[in-house]
């Protein structure tokens, strides 16, 4: 502990301490990077495939922010990732705003905004109503785009959106390749920011929120401004992660906001783990290759398998796949011990 | 008849049935919330279930279209106790999200299942002579169907408001409900109260989902479809409150039929705007506790 290197420390260069050693990088957190550039060069003609489990991965580590370190338990997030993927769409196909760079910020402008605002209505609630009142906002955002399905496109969406070239040089290749990276670099910037933020006071007292929310009112914590801005943020960083979508798909359809969606992205994080930031990445990873392996045997038993998967997480590794790898670590460093 | 009150008349009739319908099938799962505070999100689940018995007695071996209910139901509510004691009693004292999770990964399972043995075109059922065509209720005809179903939910809601009210198993349960601990110390045994429950909740959600498929149509989807509505029933009405369960089975269904009736294009929008707006002003529903 720190506490006992520098004992004339007061307590607060004492929490300093620890903040700043827990914010250092540490060597194995550059592998998964590596692992995704590797991917770029082993798998050239699956790149869109490979854009799209980035997204998810965006997706699920915006989720991690409020789930995972704040332990909101939501079941409407895929509201935030809609918003994103319909700001980038219309202004495409009503707007003509087609430069993507500037699109992915006004997506999460956007997206912020309906965080913001809904957020600071519910998060007031907590279980069986927290529950019902973020579902009841995808639903019914996705019940506004359709009564507009004049201006939305309905349930047919908005297809063939073309966008302009990166930075006016890089344009869209037939495998995606340029996409890709793209998709990578925006999830690094993303992931930079959310790691400052778990990692930060802010951070911590969002921990503080999700193990005992009593004890924070107690201390005087500002609970509810707290849980309001993380929302908030987990809300821009999906609709970034939505715009991503709409950008490389080239279209996007209102089943974005179904509630499929926001059990999706829920079932990669759990499956990956929350509250550890790479549970993102091992979980939208790994669920989206397996969808796409078994899903084109056949699309049942693929069903099937996540709720078997669902059912076993819960049962024996309620702490995800990297979970269970820690644990076969402490496992091994403590026989290398005795 | 004036033409405004003859639409109105259809919504109030055919809000009711629907009203009904809801009232059963979400039933069990507020008591059995209320009890344990245990999300089930395999309710709809066990209505599918309760749904496919119906079609598997009557189109395959003949059994009559009421038999067939109350068959599917006996079933239903026997299997969900083997669920309830293998997997459900393990994660009482968990999270939500472990509770969420798990009932979900049922609820995918069995739509898996429902589609590799039925495929995922919706059933039908035959019914009886007696349940088809119109009966004429002196002033109107109505479809026979649905005054089939107000007057089936009408008994059971009887049935079940002597049961809750005026027997002593009735008693134990609003115990419970109230404080469980209470109730423990007292000598009820809320286990097993609660495994009892639990098998007349699901028993009555196959019961609904049997009478839905005239309704709404039976198809694999049906389990997490029509889920999202049992549990905003059970969350406007408030947690393990039986009237608060019917008044908001009532309202929604008939929110939801008048704006279907009269604002086609809304489709599901009102049910949602109700329910947002009643919980925010009663975060714990009609006749829960804060």
């Amino acid at each position: 502990m720190a506490a006992s290197e520098t004992p004339g420390a007061t307590a607060r260069e004492r929490a300093a301490d620890y903040l700043a050693k827990r914010h250092r990088f540490r060597l194995a957190e550059a592998l998964p990077w590596l692992i995704a550039i590797a991917v770029f060069f082993i798998f050239p003609t699956r790149m869109t495939f490979g854009s799209q489990v980035l997204v998810m991965v965006m997706f699920a580590l915006s989720l991690d922010l409020i789930l995972g370190y704040a332990g909101i338990v939501t079941l409407g997030h895929a509201a935030f990732f809609g918003v994103g993927a319909y700001t980038v769409g219309l202004a495409a196909a009503r707007l003509e705003w087609t430069e993507p760079i500037s699109g992915l910020f006004a997506a999460a402008i956007a997206a912020g905004l309906v965080g913001f605002v809904t957020g600071w209505f519910l998060l007031r609630y907590r279980g069986l109503t927290l529950l019902m009142l973020t579902l009841a906002t995808a639903i019914l955002l996705q019940e506004t785009g359709n009564l507009r399905s004049d201006i939305s496109g309905g349930y047919d969406g908005l297809p063939g959106l073309t966008f302009k070239p990166l930075l006016g040089i890089f344009d869209y290749d037939l495998y995606g390749h340029t996409y890709y990276l793209y998709v990578l670099a925006v999830l690094a910037v993303v992931f930079y920011l959310v790691r400052r933020i778990v990692y930060s006071p802010f951070g911590q007292a969002l921990t503080g929120i999700r193990e005992n929310v009593r004890r924070m009112h107690a201390i005087g914590s500002p609970v509810h401004r707290r849980l309001v801005t993380v929302y908030t943020i987990a809300a821009a960083i999906a609709g970034v992660a939505g715009a991503l979508f709409t950008q490389t798909n080239a279209y996007v359809t209102l089943t974005v906001f179904d509630f499929d969606n926001s059990a999706k992205v829920m079932v990669m994080l759990i499956l990956g783990g929350t509250g550890r930031l790479y549970g993102a990445f091992v979980g939208a990873a790994v669920y989206m290759v397996l969808e796409d392996y078994f899903s084109k045997l056949s699309p049942t038993f693929w069903q099937f398998g996540i709720g078997l998967m669902l059912v076993l997480a819960v049962l024996f590794a309620p702490r995800g796949i990297l979970g269970v790898f820690e644990r076969f670590g402490n496992y091994l460093s403590e026989r290398k011990r005795s | 008849m004036p033409q405004f009150a003859n639409i109105a008349v259809s919504i109030l009739f055919d809000g009711l049935a629907y009203a009904m319908f809801l009232f059963i099938t979400s039933v069990g799962l507020s008591v059995t919330m209320g009890l344990m505070g245990f999300v089930n999100l395999a309710h709809g689940a066990f209505a599918m279930a309760g749904g496919y018995i119906v079609v598997t007695l009557t189109r395959s071996y003949g059994v009559g279209f009421v038999p067939s209910l109350v068959i599917a139901a006996v079933v239903v509510g026997a299997v969900s106790v083997v669920f309830e004691r293998f997997l459900y009693r393990r994660l009482y004292k968990s999270t939500d999200l472990e509770q969420v999770l798990l009932t979900i990964g049922l609820a995918f399972m069995a739509i898996a299942t429902a589609t590799y043995l039925y495929g995922p075109i919706p059933k039908s059922v035959p019914l009886p002579d007696w349940l088809q065509g119109d009966v004429n209720l002196g002033f109107r005809y109505f479809p026979s169907y649905r005054a089939f179903l107000i007057v089936l939910g009408t008994v059971l809601i009887s049935v079940l408001w002597y049961a809750f009210e005026r027997t002593n198993i009735g008693a134990k349960i609003r115990a419970a409900v109230d404080n469980r601990r209470m109730a423990e110390s007292v000598g009820i045994n809320v286990d097993r109260l609660f495994t009892l429950t639990f098998a007349v909740g699901s028993g009555l959600a196959a019961l609904g989902g049997g009478l839905a498929i005239q309704l709404l149509g039976l198809s694999p989807s049906f389990a997490v479809l029509y889920l999202v509505l049992f549990l905003i029933v059970v969350a406007v009405g408030g947690l393990g409150s039986l009237k608060g369960t019917l008044l908001a089975a009532l309202v929604l269904g008939i929110f939801d039929t008048g704006g279907k009736y009269l604002f086609a294009d809304a489709g599901g929008f009102f049910v949602y705007a109700v329910t947002v707006v009643v919980l925010l002003i009663k975060p714990a529903g009609f006749y829960g506790r804060e």
